[in-house]
């Protein structure tokens, strides 16, 4: 029977639908992995409530282990602890800002209720920190909009929660 | 009591369910696209707590003994029961008519203009904000799992909809005058939120003060002046809505009672 070391190469092969360069695991969003009697159990934690891509994500899981040969699949989600951006790793936070997205600050005090704070985001095509906030929500749930005062590009930012 | 719960957990779906359906009324109509998006955003967020709840709502139903369901019945939708199949979540959302939903009130006001609209998130995810974070440390780990994760996403819907009030308080002699409209018509529905009723697993009376706090502040922000009026509206928490919320069903429940179990 399979490890779970195994699996967990395996999920490595499985992308966010909506940032294909990063695998579930960047995300930080598997929980735990077992096996059990020939069965596998993947517990999985949604990023936001109302995620689209979190059914797609599931599906995925599910037809990567069939392709490689494992068909008793059973995944839970469990919400709490909630998700965090502090749970991406460190290689996910690198492909991001590869890919043009500034990864998320570290959780510090920006996940707050109070008004009007500029959170220091750091332009991922040029490096300026020279950068404003132009809308805090994005193309996604978990994306807010930059635009870089040097370079003038604008570009997504995985906003920290 | 455990059905007290089922029927606390439809509200809070409820709740959420009505605004993320009035708010996706702004896909393709805000006033720029950059808000376009920031609202339905929301409304996304909204819609994944509602279905939270609702999967939680309809498992509780399912593991009920015969005497809760009877106690429960009048929630539960009548087309549901020919289906010999287990309750889910599509069936609480798209099944229930006017009077089986558990929304405050404000939640199902027409939409209005953009002033209508901030004005109403920003008392509503003020509301929520605080509603959730005393929930998440709820003797029910499931509840109390859902606001935990839930109160991330407020906590922006919460920043972004008082700074929105401040805009349009604080704006131009027309903002400031669309949000004072928006303030006379929506106050009277506040009172609500806060005036309990005998399914509500915690005491909501207690959050008044916070939330009141909240409003305050950003309403000094904003240059608009908390009314003195104290005539409140309610019964959207015992299933007596005002006539919106009627049409705003017809139109999103369509689907599933044109065709009854399609899916997507």
């Amino acid at each position: 029977m399979i490890s779970e070391k195994e699996i967990w190469k395996i999920l490595e092969e499985v992308k966010d639908p909506e940032v294909p360069v990063l695998s579930v695991i960047d995300l930080g969003i598997i929980r735990s992995v077992g096996v059990s009697n020939d069965k596998i159990n993947i517990v999985v934690t949604p990023t936001y409530s109302g995620c689209p891509a979190l059914d797609v994500i599931n599906m995925d899981i599910r037809l990567k282990l069939i392709e490689k040969g494992y068909r008793d699949v059973s995944i839970q989600q469990q919400l709490s602890p909630a998700w965090t951006t502090d749970w991406m790793t460190e290689k996910g936070k690198q492909k991001l800002k590869a890919f043009g997205i500034a990864p998320p600050n570290p959780k510090q005090q920006f996940c707050k209720e109070e008004m009007f704070q500029q959170e220091v985001v750091q332009c991922p095509r040029c490096n300026s920190y020279h950068t404003e906030l132009i809308s805090q929500f994005g193309s996604t749930a978990c994306k807010s909009i930059y635009s870089c005062l040097d370079c003038k590009e604008t570009f997504d930012h995985f906003k920290c929660h | 009591m455990n059905t007290n719960l089922f029927i606390y957990t439809l509200h809070l779906a409820d709740n959420a369910l009505i605004l993320a359906q009035r708010n996706a009324e702004w896909t393709g109509h805000g006033p720029v696209l950059e808000q376009d998006i920031a609202i339905t955003n929301i409304s996304l967020d909204l819609l994944g707590q509602a279905r939270n709840l609702y999967q939680y709502a309809a498992s509780l139903y399912n593991h009920f003994n015969k005497e809760e369901k009877t106690a429960v019945d009048q929630y539960i939708p009548h087309p549901w029961k020919e289906y010999n199949r287990e309750l889910q979540e599509d069936d609480l959302a798209f099944l229930r008519t006017e009077h089986q939903f558990l929304n405050l009130l404000i939640t199902e006001l027409p939409k209005g203009d953009w002033a209508q609209s901030i004005l109403r998130q920003f008392f509503f995810s003020a509301f929520q904000f605080y509603l959730y974070r005393q929930l998440q440390n709820n003797n029910d780990a499931q509840l109390a799992a859902i606001a935990e994760k839930s109160v991330k996403e407020v906590t922006y819907h919460l920043r972004w909809s008082s700074e929105w009030v401040i805009r349009l308080g604080d704006g131009t002699k027309e903002s400031n005058h669309r949000i004072n409209e928006a303030l006379k018509d929506q106050w009277m529905f506040t009172g609500e939120m806060f005036q309990p009723v005998s399914y509500e697993l915690i005491d909501v009376s207690l959050l008044k003060d916070d939330w009141m706090k909240k409003v305050e502040a950003v309403f000094s922000e904003a240059t608009l002046e908390v009314p003195k009026q104290t005539w409140i509206q309610n019964g959207g928490k015992e299933g007596r809505h005002t006539e919106h919320l009627g049409y705003l069903l017809a139109e999103m429940q369509y689907l599933q009672r044109a065709y009854p179990n399609s899916v997507w």
